[in-house]
């Protein structure tokens, strides 16, 4: 069992990446070729990983569910990826975006590994511009920038509205040139279904083939997960329908902990819900609110007449709007945090403010910007989001403002790791979303995408090398042994016994139910009251989907409710996990709002004093109450202060 | 968005239990379906009916929801993507169809795009075509930097136009001869206009139209239906750059 620290290296943070590269072990090239790696995910994290390691020589094993790399969840990233390059000369620099990034987590992340995501981060650019990455110009050809929330700099590169389709196609590419060196076997519409761990290390997976059926086993020396965030334990949220905690899960309960499952963003500009039918939320770049201004009426009667559709929104006049984010945050205006501003929206709306008919939704207007400097400059800026926004709504918001309201977005927490990616368990890695480490209890926008090439691309390909030297003597991982057999045997017993069921519900009843506890009790604000009652709730649903869901289909064809079931399975046991970390937090930081942990002004109210740590989850089977382990974090660079953005 | 209820629509949608078996439509009725709902929610419904009816569901491909990923594909009532322009078919939404009506759902027909099951098919020839090189030769870490490249704005947009490919598949299925023309143009247009790009733009659009032809894929149509279902709007002139840079490189050859 690897040790439960943090192998932060000692010395000046300036210094700290420098160092560790230089004393971390390199494996020769001809021993590379020797040495098998499985990548599972193919997002930003994922593919930039598998290209790079299969670059350097080794043997890369990819495994998505999608029918190709290119769908993974990373491509839906609209608004752009942060770097600290300067090009605005607006006094940007490693150290501010560092800076930034801590304290828009809300100082609940660890300096070290921030630091050396800033110091990447101009890299990332580099190498996605050598790739054809068609970022946005300036007229002398050189790299626009724009803005994006919780900075006063403008270091956001970006591709129109969709930067993160242009990343993801960047690292496919990568991929591709690789799949087609062979140096990386593509396994497409393949699920992970357990992790296999032979004499402590991670030695494998075992994969359901998602057309076949077939139950196949991968050997390989080490596996990296780069599965993505759990946003979807909320059922409504701006993931990808198939995104999922799975392959986090099974790594958590074969002893790789998850630290700070309660860390879940919200991001304030979503199209609200529409009805029961729905199925996801829509994401509205973060960067509409560079030319966006946020508002609801001054005065309740209208809000009311609004939401009963008696008048318009351009019917209030100017001086009976309430510009809440401006007037409560001059300095920060519209572009405050995410948790900041999607509060203030959930404020007005239980105040009775809310826009729509179901009294859930502020606007975003882009009326005045329009006014100024003409509908084409916005058209060319957001075009592409402006018209996902009708096709959905059916509203031109060119004519009349967007309706808003905060939804699930993205999880901070993830499993643990160390400084060099690696988990709990030895040979077993975590990038991208799926790992807890960069972002705190807060994420700033653009972040994510640089997070996870900073990984890919730049991190772990030097940092796998330190362990995989180590094993340059051991041959090809036989999966001819009793430990990927007890893992399989154990897979083929969850997957029969869940088909054997055949209730009265479907896995959509039961997610549903579940989105609605964790919504209303484990979302944007918490307290004890409600956190206990959830973790009843969660466990009696739970009971309830193993005696009564109905999976329909048979386990050797293509099955998407049996793929659904399982992922709900998962989720169902990660609510509760989410719920008991939210409850042991007595504060409130960045994402995790604490009712009974505010400042007079309503803002999160933190507790450094007892609550400056990484809360790291152990798994103890499945009646016993899981363990909490703390990292502490130090910080030496950056001196805590209550966030403020006024 | 002033919701509105569909109170009965009948759904004609192909079934097919796998590969090797053979296919039928089958007819479904669906009652109080939200205009406000979206297409792909729409099926939502049905499959859970289906579901506690002990009928197998419909599958069909899906993912992001919001129009990006390509996952989705599905061919209804005689169009790509269906009624309606510039979308895929998760935007889709149920206020495009009238009360009483009935929806022909198949899933993409394209020799070179096998149906898997129901309305999925096999799309792994795009992966296939992209790996013969729709690419840029360049190593992690090799990169020089960033704004020592100068891109004019309209080479960037053009580029830019090409590279939004989502890699769905509706210009095949909307093509009489199934031909992946579009698909491969926009790649090639993509890097081709981009200073990066031209060291290999001649031998990635020979390479990529190579196996495009190996793939069963047919010839270009020329009658720009490509174009119409593009849910992405990538234009037909990337076909005439494709064109160029193929012939002028054969020249060369």
């Amino acid at each position: 069992m690897q040790t439960f620290e943090s192998k932060i290296p000692d010395g000046p943070i300036k210094e700290k990446w420098k160092k560790h590269k230089e004393s971390i072990k390199v494996v020769s090239p001809n021993n590379k070729m020797k040495l098998d790696i499985i990548v599972v995910g193919t997002g930003l994290a994922g593919g930039s990983a598998a290209a790079s390691l299969a670059e350097l020589g080794y043997n890369v094993k990819s495994f998505c569910y999608q029918d190709s790399p290119r769908r993974a969840h990373s491509i839906a990233a609209q608004g752009g990826i942060n770097a600290a390059k300067n090009y605005q000369n607006d006094n940007d620099s490693v150290f501010r975006l560092f800076y930034d990034t801590i304290k828009g987590g809300d100082y609940r992340s660890r300096e070290a590994n921030v630091f050396r995501m800033a110091e990447v981060s101009g890299n990332i650019i580099d190498q996605c511009v050598a790739q054809g990455v068609p970022f946005a110009r300036e007229y002398g050809g050189t790299l626009a920038n724009r803005s994006f929330g919780g900075v006063l700099v403008s270091r956001t590169f970006y591709a129109r509205g969709q930067t993160g389709q242009q990343l993801l196609l960047g690292s496919y590419a990568a991929m591709n040139r690789q799949i087609a060196n062979g140096k990386i076997q593509l396994y497409a519409r393949r699920e992970m279904l357990d992790l296999v761990v032979i004499d402590g290390k991670a030695k494998g997976i075992i994969t359901r083939n998602l057309i076949t059926g077939e139950i196949e086993r991968h050997g390989a020396h080490a596996v990296v997960i780069a599965s993505g965030g759990y946003s979807n334990v909320f059922y409504l949220s701006t993931n990808a329908m198939g995104s999922n905690v799975s392959p986090v899960w099974q790594i958590y309960k074969k002893g790789a902990f998850f630290a700070n499952p309660s860390y879940a963003q919200i991001h304030p500009t979503c199209i609200p819900v529409h009805g029961e039918y729905q199925s996801k939320l829509t994401l509205m770049s973060e960067s509409l609110r560079n030319d966006g201004r946020i508002w609801v009426p001054k005065e309740k009667v209208d809000a009311i007449k609004l939401q009963f559709s008696e008048i318009k929104p351009n019917d209030i006049p100017e001086e009976k709007r309430d510009y809440y984010l401006e007037r409560r945050y001059p300095s920060y205006g519209n572009l405050v945090p995410r948790d900041v501003a999607s509060r203030a929206a959930k404020e007005r709306c239980d105040a009775g403010f809310g826009v729509n008919s179901s009294g859930k939704a502020v606007f975003l207007d882009f009326a005045a910007t329009i006014k100024e400097r003409g509908k084409e400059e916005i058209e060319k800026k957001y075009g592409n989001l402006f018209q996902m926004y009708q096709k959905i709504t059916d509203v031109n918001p060119y004519e009349e403002p967007m309706m808003i309201y905060p939804a699930i977005h993205y999880t901070m927490g993830g499993t643990w790791v160390d400084y060099n990616l690696m988990t709990t368990i030895p040979g077993l890695y975590a990038i991208g979303e799926a790992n807890f480490s960069d972002h705190g209890a807060n994420r700033l926008g653009a972040s994510a995408l640089m997070q996870g090439l900073a990984d890919g691309y730049f991190i772990l390909p030097y940092t796998i090398g330190n362990y995989l030297a180590d094993e340059i003597q051991t041959p090809k991982i036989n999966t001819n042994v009793k430990e990927f057999e007890d893992a399989e045997n154990a897979i083929m017993e969850r997957l029969k016994s869940v088909m054997l069921i055949q209730g009265s519900k479907t896995v959509d009843y039961f997610h549903k139910r579940l989105g609605q506890i964790m919504w209303d009790k484990v979302g944007m604000s918490r307290n004890e009251k409600g956190l206990k009652e959830a973790i009843e709730e969660i466990r009696t649903l739970r009971k309830e989907f193993w005696k009564d869901i109905r999976v329909p289909g048979s386990l050797n064809n293509i099955n998407p409710e049996l793929e659904k079931a399982g992922k709900t399975a998962d989720f169902l046991e990660l609510g509760e996990l989410m719920a008991r970390d939210a409850l042991q937090r007595n504060e409130s930081c960045g994402g995790h709002y604490r009712e009974e942990f505010t400042t007079e002004e309503g803002e999160a109210k933190r507790d450094d004093e007892n609550y400056s740590f990484v809360g790291a989850w152990e798994y103890k089977g499945e009646d016993s109450v899981p363990e909490l382990h703390k990292e502490h974090l130090e910080f030496e660079y950056v001196k805590l202060t209550q966030r403020s953005y006024k | 968005m002033a919701e509105k209820i569909l109170r009965k629509i009948k759904l004609k949608i192909w079934r097919q239990e796998n590969a090797q078996s053979k296919g039928y439509f089958d007819t479904y009725e669906l009652e109080n379906i939200s205009t406000d709902a979206s297409f792909l929610e729409m099926m939502d419904l049905l499959n859970e009916h289906l579901i506690m009816e002990g009928i197998d569901p419909v599958a069909f491909d899906h993912d992001c929801r919001e129009g990006i990923c390509g996952s989705c594909g599905l061919f209804i009532n005689g169009r790509a993507h269906g009624p309606d322009n510039d979308i895929t078919t998760c935007q889709l939404h149920m206020r495009k169809f009238r009360e009483g009506a009935t929806i022909v759902i198949e899933p993409w027909r394209a020799k070179s795009f096998p149906v898997i099951k129901d309305l999925m098919v096999d799309r792994s020839a795009f992966d296939i075509i992209q790996q013969a090189g729709g690419f840029i030769t360049i190593n992690t870490g090799s990169a020089v930097v960033a704004n020592t490249i100068l891109i004019d704005p309209k080479s960037a947009e053009t580029a830019m136009d090409a590279a939004s490919c989502i890699g769905c598949g509706a210009c095949v299925a909307a093509c009489k001869n199934s031909s992946a023309m579009l698909f491969v143009a926009a790649k090639v247009t993509h890097l081709a206009n981009l200073p990066q790009g031209k060291p290999e733009a001649k031998k990635r659009a020979i390479q990529m139209a190579k196996k495009m032809d190996e793939l069963g894929f047919g010839g270009c149509s020329n009658t720009g239906a490509c174009e119409v279902e593009c849910p992405k709007n990538i234009s037909i002139s990337t076909i005439a750059t494709l064109n160029r840079e193929y012939l002028s490189a054969n020249v060369d050859q």
